[in-house]
Protein backbone atom coordinates (compact mmCIF):
# COMPACT_ATOMS: atom_id res chain seq x y z
CA UNK A 1 0.00 0.00 0.00
CA UNK A 2 2.64 2.28 1.09
CA UNK A 3 4.81 1.60 -2.19
CA UNK A 4 1.65 1.98 -4.28
CA UNK A 5 1.46 5.78 -2.83
CA UNK A 6 5.00 6.49 -3.35
CA UNK A 7 5.05 5.01 -6.60
CA UNK A 8 2.09 7.45 -7.80
CA UNK A 9 3.57 9.79 -5.64
CA UNK A 10 6.40 9.82 -7.79
CA UNK A 11 4.83 9.99 -11.12
CA UNK A 12 2.84 13.18 -9.77
CA UNK A 13 5.32 14.78 -8.39
CA UNK A 14 8.00 13.69 -11.27
CA UNK A 15 7.16 17.08 -13.82
CA UNK A 16 7.61 19.46 -11.15
CA UNK A 17 10.99 18.32 -9.77
CA UNK A 18 12.19 17.97 -13.58
CA UNK A 19 11.47 21.37 -14.18
CA UNK A 20 12.62 23.05 -10.63
CA UNK A 21 16.33 23.42 -11.60
CA UNK A 22 15.18 25.12 -14.73
CA UNK A 23 12.69 27.07 -12.93
CA UNK A 24 14.72 27.96 -10.27
CA UNK A 25 17.87 29.65 -12.00
CA UNK A 26 15.42 30.75 -14.47
CA UNK A 27 14.03 33.12 -12.09
CA UNK A 28 17.33 34.21 -10.34
CA UNK A 29 19.48 34.44 -13.46
CA UNK A 30 17.08 35.55 -16.15
CA UNK A 31 13.91 37.18 -14.70
CA UNK A 32 14.86 38.71 -11.74
CA UNK A 33 17.61 40.28 -13.57
CA UNK A 34 15.36 41.89 -16.58
CA UNK A 35 13.86 43.28 -13.68
CA UNK A 36 16.45 44.82 -11.65
CA UNK A 37 17.77 46.35 -15.03
CA UNK A 38 14.78 48.12 -15.81
CA UNK A 39 15.25 50.18 -11.97
CA UNK A 40 18.66 49.69 -12.37
CA UNK A 41 18.68 52.02 -15.78
CA UNK A 42 16.87 54.66 -13.29
CA UNK A 43 19.96 55.11 -11.40
CA UNK A 44 22.84 56.97 -11.74
CA UNK A 45 26.16 54.73 -10.35
CA UNK A 46 29.90 54.24 -10.17
CA UNK A 47 30.57 50.75 -9.60
CA UNK A 48 28.23 48.31 -8.05
CA UNK A 49 27.71 49.89 -4.58
CA UNK A 50 26.85 53.65 -5.30
CA UNK A 51 24.18 54.61 -7.03
CA UNK A 52 21.97 57.49 -6.68
CA UNK A 53 17.65 57.67 -8.33
CA UNK A 54 17.87 59.81 -11.30
CA UNK A 55 14.34 58.47 -12.57
CA UNK A 56 14.11 58.91 -16.66
CA UNK A 57 17.16 61.16 -16.81
CA UNK A 58 19.20 58.60 -17.98
CA UNK A 59 17.03 57.50 -21.17
CA UNK A 60 16.45 62.10 -21.48
CA UNK A 61 20.14 61.71 -21.87
CA UNK A 62 20.30 59.09 -24.20
CA UNK A 63 17.99 60.51 -26.71
CA UNK A 64 20.33 63.68 -26.80
CA UNK A 65 23.82 61.62 -26.25
CA UNK A 66 25.58 61.76 -29.96
CA UNK A 67 27.90 58.79 -28.79
CA UNK A 68 24.67 56.85 -28.50
CA UNK A 69 23.18 57.62 -31.57
CA UNK A 70 26.50 57.83 -33.56
CA UNK A 71 26.91 53.96 -32.46
CA UNK A 72 23.22 53.07 -33.52
CA UNK A 73 24.18 54.64 -36.91
CA UNK A 74 27.65 52.49 -37.20
CA UNK A 75 25.78 49.67 -36.34
CA UNK A 76 22.47 49.69 -38.84
CA UNK A 77 25.13 51.13 -41.50
CA UNK A 78 26.80 47.41 -40.49
CA UNK A 79 23.40 45.22 -40.37
CA UNK A 80 22.28 46.46 -43.62
CA UNK A 81 25.65 46.01 -45.63
CA UNK A 82 25.80 42.60 -43.98
CA UNK A 83 22.43 41.47 -45.00
CA UNK A 84 22.73 43.39 -48.22
CA UNK A 85 26.27 40.80 -49.16
CA UNK A 86 25.58 37.66 -47.09
CA UNK A 87 22.05 36.92 -48.32
CA UNK A 88 22.71 36.53 -51.46
CA UNK A 89 26.09 35.19 -51.39
CA UNK A 90 24.98 32.28 -49.11
CA UNK A 91 22.00 31.66 -51.34
CA UNK A 92 24.02 31.49 -54.04
CA UNK A 93 26.83 28.97 -52.54
CA UNK A 94 23.86 26.85 -51.91
CA UNK A 95 22.39 26.96 -55.49
CA UNK A 96 25.58 25.84 -57.06
CA UNK A 97 25.88 23.48 -54.16
CA UNK A 98 22.58 21.88 -54.41
CA UNK A 99 23.26 21.12 -58.49
CA UNK A 100 23.16 17.76 -58.65
CA UNK A 101 26.16 17.29 -60.30
CA UNK A 102 27.99 18.47 -57.80
CA UNK A 103 30.56 15.73 -56.62
CA UNK A 104 32.56 15.99 -52.76
CA UNK A 105 29.49 18.21 -51.40
CA UNK A 106 30.13 16.87 -48.48
CA UNK A 107 33.38 18.43 -48.42
CA UNK A 108 33.00 21.72 -50.06
CA UNK A 109 29.94 22.27 -47.53
CA UNK A 110 32.37 21.44 -44.93
CA UNK A 111 34.92 24.10 -46.69
CA UNK A 112 32.32 26.95 -46.54
CA UNK A 113 30.93 26.10 -43.34
CA UNK A 114 34.12 26.03 -41.26
CA UNK A 115 35.10 29.18 -41.20
CA UNK A 116 31.64 30.43 -38.48
CA UNK A 117 33.54 27.34 -36.19
CA UNK A 118 35.91 30.29 -35.27
CA UNK A 119 34.59 32.35 -32.48
CA UNK A 120 34.87 35.92 -33.52
CA UNK A 121 37.50 36.82 -31.14
CA UNK A 122 39.93 34.35 -32.87
CA UNK A 123 38.27 35.71 -36.16
CA UNK A 124 39.28 38.73 -35.26
CA UNK A 125 42.69 38.60 -34.06
CA UNK A 126 43.65 36.27 -36.94
CA UNK A 127 41.97 39.48 -39.11
CA UNK A 128 44.25 41.77 -37.35
CA UNK A 129 47.19 40.59 -38.92
CA UNK A 130 45.84 40.13 -42.45
CA UNK A 131 44.09 43.41 -42.65
CA UNK A 132 47.87 44.76 -41.67
CA UNK A 133 48.29 47.79 -43.76
CA UNK A 134 52.55 47.70 -44.75
CA UNK A 135 52.62 43.55 -45.33
CA UNK A 136 48.86 41.67 -44.43
CA UNK A 137 48.11 39.32 -46.47
CA UNK A 138 44.78 40.74 -47.52
CA UNK A 139 46.81 43.52 -49.65
CA UNK A 140 49.61 41.22 -50.93
CA UNK A 141 46.64 39.59 -52.88
CA UNK A 142 44.87 42.73 -54.15
CA UNK A 143 48.91 44.04 -55.31
CA UNK A 144 49.30 40.89 -56.76
CA UNK A 145 45.81 41.39 -58.75
CA UNK A 146 46.15 44.63 -59.94
CA UNK A 147 49.87 44.72 -60.07
CA UNK A 148 51.57 47.01 -57.98
CA UNK A 149 52.03 46.87 -54.43
CA UNK A 150 49.53 48.66 -52.22
CA UNK A 151 49.26 49.48 -48.82
CA UNK A 152 45.53 50.28 -47.93
CA UNK A 153 45.46 51.17 -44.26
CA UNK A 154 42.41 49.06 -43.47
CA UNK A 155 42.53 49.11 -39.71
CA UNK A 156 43.86 52.78 -39.63
CA UNK A 157 41.65 54.48 -41.57
CA UNK A 158 37.75 55.70 -40.04
CA UNK A 159 36.87 54.97 -43.25
CA UNK A 160 37.88 51.54 -43.55
CA UNK A 161 37.15 50.48 -40.53
CA UNK A 162 33.63 49.44 -40.46
CA UNK A 163 34.96 47.52 -43.71
CA UNK A 164 37.24 45.84 -42.48
CA UNK A 165 34.83 44.64 -39.79
CA UNK A 166 31.93 43.69 -42.41
CA UNK A 167 35.63 41.44 -44.08
CA UNK A 168 35.67 39.38 -41.20
CA UNK A 169 31.98 39.07 -40.54
CA UNK A 170 30.75 37.92 -43.78
CA UNK A 171 34.09 35.32 -43.81
CA UNK A 172 32.25 34.34 -40.91
CA UNK A 173 28.93 34.38 -41.59
CA UNK A 174 28.46 33.10 -45.06
CA UNK A 175 29.19 29.60 -44.97
CA UNK A 176 26.66 29.94 -41.76
CA UNK A 177 24.08 31.36 -43.86
CA UNK A 178 24.57 28.67 -46.88
CA UNK A 179 24.00 25.53 -44.71
CA UNK A 180 20.42 26.88 -43.94
CA UNK A 181 19.62 27.88 -47.70
CA UNK A 182 21.34 24.70 -48.88
CA UNK A 183 18.63 22.73 -46.50
CA UNK A 184 15.71 24.96 -47.79
CA UNK A 185 16.81 23.86 -51.27
CA UNK A 186 16.45 20.11 -50.81
CA UNK A 187 13.43 20.52 -49.01
CA UNK A 188 11.81 22.39 -52.18
CA UNK A 189 9.67 19.98 -54.06
CA UNK A 190 11.71 18.96 -57.11
CA UNK A 191 8.18 18.00 -59.39
CA UNK A 192 7.61 21.95 -59.60
CA UNK A 193 10.80 22.39 -61.17
CA UNK A 194 9.67 19.83 -63.56
CA UNK A 195 6.32 21.65 -64.18
CA UNK A 196 8.22 25.20 -64.37
CA UNK A 197 10.27 23.58 -67.62
CA UNK A 198 7.34 22.34 -69.48
CA UNK A 199 5.48 25.13 -69.18
CA UNK A 200 8.82 26.57 -71.05
CA UNK A 201 10.19 28.66 -67.98
CA UNK A 202 13.88 29.50 -68.31
CA UNK A 203 16.78 28.40 -65.61
CA UNK A 204 15.97 32.28 -64.13
CA UNK A 205 12.46 32.59 -63.82
CA UNK A 206 12.74 28.66 -62.34
CA UNK A 207 14.34 30.47 -59.33
CA UNK A 208 12.40 33.68 -59.24
CA UNK A 209 8.92 31.17 -59.32
CA UNK A 210 9.98 27.99 -57.68
CA UNK A 211 13.12 28.34 -55.45
CA UNK A 212 12.20 31.44 -53.96
CA UNK A 213 8.99 30.83 -53.05
CA UNK A 214 9.99 27.79 -51.90
CA UNK A 215 12.33 28.39 -49.38
CA UNK A 216 10.49 31.80 -47.87
CA UNK A 217 10.64 30.66 -44.66
CA UNK A 218 13.86 30.20 -44.35
CA UNK A 219 14.64 33.42 -46.26
CA UNK A 220 12.94 35.53 -43.88
CA UNK A 221 13.95 33.86 -40.69
CA UNK A 222 17.66 34.20 -42.01
CA UNK A 223 16.96 37.95 -42.51
CA UNK A 224 15.59 38.26 -38.91
CA UNK A 225 18.19 36.25 -37.42
CA UNK A 226 20.79 37.99 -39.48
CA UNK A 227 19.88 41.20 -38.67
CA UNK A 228 19.47 40.91 -34.63
CA UNK A 229 22.47 39.07 -34.87
CA UNK A 230 24.58 42.44 -36.60
CA UNK A 231 22.97 44.28 -34.30
CA UNK A 232 24.46 42.61 -31.50
CA UNK A 233 27.99 43.11 -33.14
CA UNK A 234 30.41 43.52 -30.20
CA UNK A 235 33.66 40.91 -30.59
CA UNK A 236 34.89 41.30 -33.67
CA UNK A 237 35.49 45.58 -34.19
CA UNK A 238 36.05 45.36 -29.74
CA UNK A 239 39.00 43.26 -30.22
CA UNK A 240 40.14 44.38 -34.16
CA UNK A 241 40.79 47.90 -32.63
CA UNK A 242 41.18 46.63 -28.89
CA UNK A 243 38.14 49.64 -28.77
CA UNK A 244 35.48 52.13 -30.93
CA UNK A 245 38.77 52.39 -33.21
CA UNK A 246 40.50 55.48 -35.15
CA UNK A 247 37.99 57.95 -34.85
CA UNK A 248 35.12 55.56 -32.72
CA UNK A 249 34.48 54.72 -35.97
CA UNK A 250 33.61 51.14 -35.12
CA UNK A 251 31.85 51.71 -32.04
CA UNK A 252 28.52 49.55 -31.71
CA UNK A 253 25.70 50.16 -29.41
CA UNK A 254 26.87 46.54 -27.35
CA UNK A 255 30.81 48.24 -27.59
CA UNK A 256 28.83 51.65 -25.91
CA UNK A 257 27.05 49.45 -23.54
CA UNK A 258 30.01 48.01 -22.27
CA UNK A 259 32.08 50.98 -21.86
CA UNK A 260 29.94 53.08 -20.03
CA UNK A 261 28.67 50.42 -17.93
CA UNK A 262 32.41 48.34 -17.11
CA UNK A 263 34.94 51.15 -18.22
CA UNK A 264 33.36 54.37 -16.74
CA UNK A 265 31.53 51.66 -14.36
CA UNK A 266 28.10 53.72 -14.76
CA UNK A 267 25.88 50.37 -14.63
CA UNK A 268 22.73 52.65 -14.76
CA UNK A 269 23.46 53.99 -18.15
CA UNK A 270 24.48 50.91 -19.74
CA UNK A 271 21.11 49.30 -18.13
CA UNK A 272 19.13 52.37 -20.06
CA UNK A 273 21.06 51.42 -23.60
CA UNK A 274 20.55 47.71 -23.15
CA UNK A 275 16.77 48.86 -23.41
CA UNK A 276 16.83 50.97 -25.87
CA UNK A 277 18.53 47.72 -27.72
CA UNK A 278 15.32 46.09 -26.77
CA UNK A 279 13.29 48.69 -28.20
CA UNK A 280 15.24 48.79 -31.58
CA UNK A 281 15.56 44.79 -32.12
CA UNK A 282 11.32 44.45 -31.36
CA UNK A 283 10.87 47.10 -33.63
CA UNK A 284 13.05 45.72 -36.24
CA UNK A 285 11.54 42.24 -35.83
CA UNK A 286 7.48 43.59 -35.85
CA UNK A 287 8.50 45.99 -39.12
CA UNK A 288 9.91 42.55 -41.03
CA UNK A 289 7.46 40.66 -39.73
CA UNK A 290 4.75 43.30 -41.21
CA UNK A 291 6.74 43.66 -44.23
CA UNK A 292 6.87 39.69 -45.27
CA UNK A 293 3.33 39.40 -44.33
CA UNK A 294 2.64 42.19 -46.71
CA UNK A 295 4.18 40.44 -49.16
CA UNK A 296 2.15 37.54 -48.67
CA UNK A 297 -1.01 38.95 -48.96
CA UNK A 298 0.38 40.27 -52.57
CA UNK A 299 1.41 36.83 -53.99
CA UNK B 1 22.54 18.26 -72.30
CA UNK B 2 22.10 17.17 -69.01
CA UNK B 3 25.56 15.45 -68.76
CA UNK B 4 27.68 18.02 -70.67
CA UNK B 5 30.47 17.20 -69.11
CA UNK B 6 32.26 21.08 -69.84
CA UNK B 7 29.65 22.11 -67.10
CA UNK B 8 30.56 19.97 -65.03
CA UNK B 9 33.98 20.78 -64.43
CA UNK B 10 33.68 24.46 -64.83
CA UNK B 11 30.67 23.86 -62.00
CA UNK B 12 33.92 21.90 -59.92
CA UNK B 13 36.56 24.78 -60.92
CA UNK B 14 34.34 27.38 -59.44
CA UNK B 15 33.29 25.77 -56.65
CA UNK B 16 37.28 24.98 -55.87
CA UNK B 17 37.99 28.41 -56.32
CA UNK B 18 35.59 29.69 -53.82
CA UNK B 19 36.38 26.99 -51.03
CA UNK B 20 39.96 27.74 -51.80
CA UNK B 21 39.29 32.04 -50.85
CA UNK B 22 37.43 30.68 -47.74
CA UNK B 23 39.45 28.23 -46.45
CA UNK B 24 42.61 31.08 -47.41
CA UNK B 25 42.89 32.66 -44.08
CA UNK B 26 43.10 29.77 -42.06
CA UNK B 27 45.87 28.49 -44.68
CA UNK B 28 47.70 31.48 -44.07
CA UNK B 29 46.68 31.25 -40.09
CA UNK B 30 48.59 27.77 -40.36
CA UNK B 31 51.72 28.87 -42.29
CA UNK B 32 52.31 31.55 -39.90
CA UNK B 33 52.53 29.76 -36.48
CA UNK B 34 55.86 27.91 -38.41
CA UNK B 35 57.60 30.72 -40.10
CA UNK B 36 59.76 32.84 -38.53
CA UNK B 37 59.18 36.42 -37.33
CA UNK B 38 61.02 37.86 -40.26
CA UNK B 39 59.57 35.64 -42.71
CA UNK B 40 56.10 36.41 -41.71
CA UNK B 41 55.49 39.12 -44.17
CA UNK B 42 58.44 38.37 -46.22
CA UNK B 43 56.35 35.34 -47.89
CA UNK B 44 52.99 34.97 -48.27
CA UNK B 45 52.45 31.57 -47.75
CA UNK B 46 55.73 29.64 -47.04
CA UNK B 47 59.33 30.18 -47.32
CA UNK B 48 59.85 27.72 -50.50
CA UNK B 49 63.43 28.37 -51.20
CA UNK B 50 64.15 28.05 -47.34
CA UNK B 51 61.97 25.46 -45.76
CA UNK B 52 64.91 24.51 -43.63
CA UNK B 53 63.86 28.02 -41.90
CA UNK B 54 60.39 26.79 -40.69
CA UNK B 55 60.16 26.23 -37.12
CA UNK B 56 57.70 25.25 -34.16
CA UNK B 57 59.34 28.30 -32.00
CA UNK B 58 55.78 30.28 -31.81
CA UNK B 59 54.46 27.48 -29.84
CA UNK B 60 57.22 26.50 -27.76
CA UNK B 61 57.15 30.29 -26.55
CA UNK B 62 53.55 30.16 -26.42
CA UNK B 63 53.78 27.95 -23.61
CA UNK B 64 56.80 28.92 -22.09
CA UNK B 65 56.09 32.49 -21.89
CA UNK B 66 52.38 32.65 -21.31
CA UNK B 67 49.99 30.35 -19.11
CA UNK B 68 48.46 29.10 -22.60
CA UNK B 69 48.43 25.94 -21.23
CA UNK B 70 46.54 26.76 -18.26
CA UNK B 71 43.63 28.80 -20.21
CA UNK B 72 43.82 25.98 -22.40
CA UNK B 73 42.75 23.65 -19.73
CA UNK B 74 40.28 26.61 -18.43
CA UNK B 75 38.67 26.75 -21.27
CA UNK B 76 38.13 22.55 -22.02
CA UNK B 77 36.56 23.16 -18.82
CA UNK B 78 34.48 25.46 -18.89
CA UNK B 79 32.87 24.38 -22.01
CA UNK B 80 32.80 20.56 -20.86
CA UNK B 81 31.06 21.59 -17.19
CA UNK B 82 28.49 23.90 -19.32
CA UNK B 83 27.73 21.62 -22.38
CA UNK B 84 26.62 18.41 -19.61
CA UNK B 85 24.62 20.59 -17.67
CA UNK B 86 22.79 22.35 -20.13
CA UNK B 87 21.80 19.47 -21.91
CA UNK B 88 20.84 17.35 -18.79
CA UNK B 89 18.68 20.63 -17.75
CA UNK B 90 17.43 21.61 -20.86
CA UNK B 91 16.24 17.66 -21.75
CA UNK B 92 14.76 17.05 -18.12
CA UNK B 93 12.85 20.21 -18.67
CA UNK B 94 11.81 19.65 -22.23
CA UNK B 95 10.76 16.03 -21.10
CA UNK B 96 8.61 17.35 -18.41
CA UNK B 97 6.66 20.18 -20.91
CA UNK B 98 6.83 17.63 -23.84
CA UNK B 99 5.04 14.59 -21.75
CA UNK B 100 3.52 16.31 -18.47
CA UNK B 101 0.47 18.12 -17.26
CA UNK B 102 0.88 20.33 -14.45
CA UNK B 103 0.24 23.31 -12.70
CA UNK B 104 1.60 26.41 -14.13
CA UNK B 105 2.51 24.96 -17.18
CA UNK B 106 0.98 27.45 -19.82
CA UNK B 107 2.17 30.65 -17.98
CA UNK B 108 5.98 29.65 -17.52
CA UNK B 109 5.83 28.34 -21.01
CA UNK B 110 5.20 32.00 -22.09
CA UNK B 111 6.86 33.48 -19.85
CA UNK B 112 10.24 31.75 -21.42
CA UNK B 113 9.56 32.15 -24.78
CA UNK B 114 8.69 36.04 -24.13
CA UNK B 115 12.12 35.94 -23.23
CA UNK B 116 13.81 34.29 -26.43
CA UNK B 117 14.15 37.27 -28.54
CA UNK B 118 15.62 39.43 -25.63
CA UNK B 119 18.75 40.74 -26.82
CA UNK B 120 21.32 38.56 -23.62
CA UNK B 121 23.26 42.46 -23.44
CA UNK B 122 20.59 43.77 -21.56
CA UNK B 123 21.39 41.76 -18.53
CA UNK B 124 25.15 42.34 -18.22
CA UNK B 125 24.51 45.32 -16.09
CA UNK B 126 22.32 43.98 -13.57
CA UNK B 127 23.86 40.18 -13.51
CA UNK B 128 27.07 41.64 -12.96
CA UNK B 129 25.74 43.47 -10.16
CA UNK B 130 24.73 40.24 -8.68
CA UNK B 131 27.05 38.05 -9.41
CA UNK B 132 28.86 40.74 -6.53
CA UNK B 133 26.26 40.53 -4.24
CA UNK B 134 27.30 36.48 -4.34
CA UNK B 135 30.96 37.12 -4.36
CA UNK B 136 31.06 35.67 -7.43
CA UNK B 137 33.57 37.88 -9.61
CA UNK B 138 36.33 35.61 -10.54
CA UNK B 139 34.40 32.15 -10.02
CA UNK B 140 33.63 29.84 -12.50
CA UNK B 141 30.19 29.63 -10.67
CA UNK B 142 29.61 33.04 -12.37
CA UNK B 143 29.58 31.76 -15.66
CA UNK B 144 28.61 28.37 -15.09
CA UNK B 145 25.36 28.71 -12.72
CA UNK B 146 23.77 31.52 -15.18
CA UNK B 147 25.24 30.05 -18.23
CA UNK B 148 23.02 26.66 -17.43
CA UNK B 149 19.89 28.43 -18.26
CA UNK B 150 19.10 27.69 -22.27
CA UNK B 151 15.84 28.46 -22.88
CA UNK B 152 16.55 27.28 -26.60
CA UNK B 153 17.11 24.58 -25.42
CA UNK B 154 14.71 23.60 -23.28
CA UNK B 155 12.27 24.26 -26.08
CA UNK B 156 14.42 22.20 -28.73
CA UNK B 157 14.02 19.10 -26.63
CA UNK B 158 10.05 19.78 -26.11
CA UNK B 159 9.32 20.02 -29.45
CA UNK B 160 11.55 16.76 -30.07
CA UNK B 161 10.73 15.14 -27.47
CA UNK B 162 6.64 15.35 -28.31
CA UNK B 163 7.01 14.68 -31.93
CA UNK B 164 9.33 11.42 -31.70
CA UNK B 165 8.87 10.07 -28.07
CA UNK B 166 5.65 7.87 -28.50
CA UNK B 167 3.36 7.84 -25.17
CA UNK B 168 2.77 4.11 -25.80
CA UNK B 169 7.05 3.82 -25.14
CA UNK B 170 6.54 5.63 -21.91
CA UNK B 171 3.43 3.94 -21.21
CA UNK B 172 4.95 0.40 -21.65
CA UNK B 173 8.02 1.63 -19.62
CA UNK B 174 5.64 2.45 -16.57
CA UNK B 175 4.23 -0.93 -16.63
CA UNK B 176 7.42 -2.49 -16.27
CA UNK B 177 8.67 -0.58 -13.28
CA UNK B 178 10.31 2.28 -14.64
CA UNK B 179 10.40 5.04 -12.06
CA UNK B 180 9.67 8.66 -14.56
CA UNK B 181 13.86 9.32 -13.47
CA UNK B 182 14.87 6.54 -15.49
CA UNK B 183 11.90 6.76 -18.09
CA UNK B 184 14.20 9.93 -18.90
CA UNK B 185 17.70 8.60 -18.69
CA UNK B 186 16.75 5.30 -20.65
CA UNK B 187 13.95 6.00 -22.73
CA UNK B 188 14.06 9.58 -23.87
CA UNK B 189 17.37 10.20 -23.74
CA UNK B 190 17.94 7.52 -26.26
CA UNK B 191 14.96 8.69 -28.19
CA UNK B 192 16.48 11.93 -28.79
CA UNK B 193 20.04 10.80 -28.99
CA UNK B 194 20.66 12.92 -32.67
CA UNK B 195 19.30 16.35 -31.56
CA UNK B 196 20.79 15.68 -28.21
CA UNK B 197 24.39 15.33 -30.50
CA UNK B 198 23.74 18.24 -32.39
CA UNK B 199 22.79 20.08 -29.33
CA UNK B 200 26.01 19.50 -27.48
CA UNK B 201 28.47 20.50 -30.32
CA UNK B 202 26.50 24.04 -30.86
CA UNK B 203 26.32 24.50 -26.76
CA UNK B 204 30.01 23.30 -27.08
CA UNK B 205 30.96 25.91 -29.73
CA UNK B 206 29.25 28.61 -28.02
CA UNK B 207 30.98 28.58 -24.40
CA UNK B 208 34.26 27.23 -26.14
CA UNK B 209 34.12 30.31 -28.12
CA UNK B 210 31.92 32.84 -25.49
CA UNK B 211 33.96 36.36 -24.83
CA UNK B 212 31.95 39.20 -23.74
CA UNK B 213 30.43 37.60 -19.99
CA UNK B 214 33.10 35.47 -19.05
CA UNK B 215 35.57 38.96 -19.81
CA UNK B 216 33.49 41.23 -17.27
CA UNK B 217 33.09 37.87 -14.49
CA UNK B 218 36.74 36.53 -14.87
CA UNK B 219 39.34 39.33 -13.92
CA UNK B 220 42.47 37.33 -12.72
CA UNK B 221 44.69 36.08 -14.83
CA UNK B 222 44.73 32.46 -13.61
CA UNK B 223 41.29 32.10 -14.38
CA UNK B 224 41.40 33.14 -17.68
CA UNK B 225 40.01 31.77 -21.18
CA UNK B 226 41.33 31.52 -24.33
CA UNK B 227 39.35 33.62 -26.04
CA UNK B 228 39.90 36.18 -23.06
CA UNK B 229 43.78 35.63 -22.98
CA UNK B 230 43.98 35.79 -26.74
CA UNK B 231 41.78 39.69 -26.74
CA UNK B 232 44.38 40.48 -23.88
CA UNK B 233 47.42 39.42 -26.08
CA UNK B 234 46.93 41.51 -29.25
CA UNK B 235 46.68 44.66 -26.93
CA UNK B 236 49.86 43.85 -25.54
CA UNK B 237 52.99 46.16 -26.64
CA UNK B 238 55.28 42.58 -26.59
CA UNK B 239 53.09 40.60 -29.55
CA UNK B 240 53.01 43.95 -31.72
CA UNK B 241 56.37 42.78 -33.33
CA UNK B 242 55.32 38.86 -32.43
CA UNK B 243 53.03 38.03 -34.53
CA UNK B 244 53.42 34.84 -35.10
CA UNK B 245 53.32 33.62 -31.24
CA UNK B 246 49.95 35.14 -31.33
CA UNK B 247 49.37 33.04 -34.18
CA UNK B 248 50.34 29.94 -32.76
CA UNK B 249 47.60 30.94 -29.64
CA UNK B 250 44.85 31.67 -32.53
CA UNK B 251 45.28 28.20 -33.77
CA UNK B 252 45.52 26.26 -30.85
CA UNK B 253 42.12 27.90 -30.11
CA UNK B 254 40.34 27.05 -33.05
CA UNK B 255 41.75 23.89 -33.77
CA UNK B 256 40.03 21.56 -30.89
CA UNK B 257 36.58 22.82 -31.92
CA UNK B 258 37.39 22.72 -35.80
CA UNK B 259 38.37 18.70 -35.74
CA UNK B 260 35.87 17.91 -33.33
CA UNK B 261 33.40 19.60 -35.88
CA UNK B 262 35.14 17.74 -38.60
CA UNK B 263 34.74 14.75 -37.58
CA UNK B 264 30.97 14.89 -36.61
CA UNK B 265 29.74 17.34 -39.33
CA UNK B 266 27.05 14.64 -40.77
CA UNK B 267 25.24 14.78 -37.34
CA UNK B 268 25.73 18.29 -36.32
CA UNK B 269 24.55 19.65 -39.69
CA UNK B 270 21.43 17.38 -39.71
CA UNK B 271 20.46 18.49 -36.30
CA UNK B 272 21.26 22.21 -37.65
CA UNK B 273 19.38 22.59 -40.51
CA UNK B 274 16.13 20.31 -39.21
CA UNK B 275 14.83 23.04 -36.82
CA UNK B 276 15.26 25.29 -39.27
CA UNK B 277 13.22 23.90 -42.24
CA UNK B 278 10.13 22.47 -40.08
CA UNK B 279 9.90 25.96 -38.09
Amino acid sequence: MTRERLWSFQHRAAPYVFVSPFVVLFCVFLLYPLARSLVLSMYKTAGPENEKFVGLANYAFLLTDPLFWWSVLNTSLFTVAFLVIQIPVSLGLAVLLNNRRVRFRGAFRFAFFSTHLVGPVFVAVLFSILLNARQGFLNQVIGAVVGTPVQINWLGSPYLAMTAVLLAALWLGIGWGMIYFLAALQAVDLELYDAASVDGAGRWQQFVHVTLPGIRPVLVFMILIGSIGAFQLFELPYVLFNGPGPAQSALTIVMYLFATGFEAGDLGYAAAIGWLLVLILFGLALLQLKLFKAGRDDA
Amino acid sequence: MKTNPAATVSLHVVLVFLAGVSLMPLLWLVCATVKRGDDLFAYALLPWDHLDRLTLNNFRELFARESFGRWLLNSLFLASTHTVVVVMLSSLGGFALAKYRFRGKKPLMLMMLGTMLLPSQVLLPSSYELMNQFGWINSYLAVLVPGAVSVFGLFLFRQTIATTVPDDLLAAGRVDGCSEFRLWWDVVLPVVRPMTGAFTLMSFLAAWNSFLWPQIVLQDEGKYTLPIALANMVGLPEYQAEYGVLMAGTLVSIAPVVLLFAILQKEFIAGLSSGAVKG
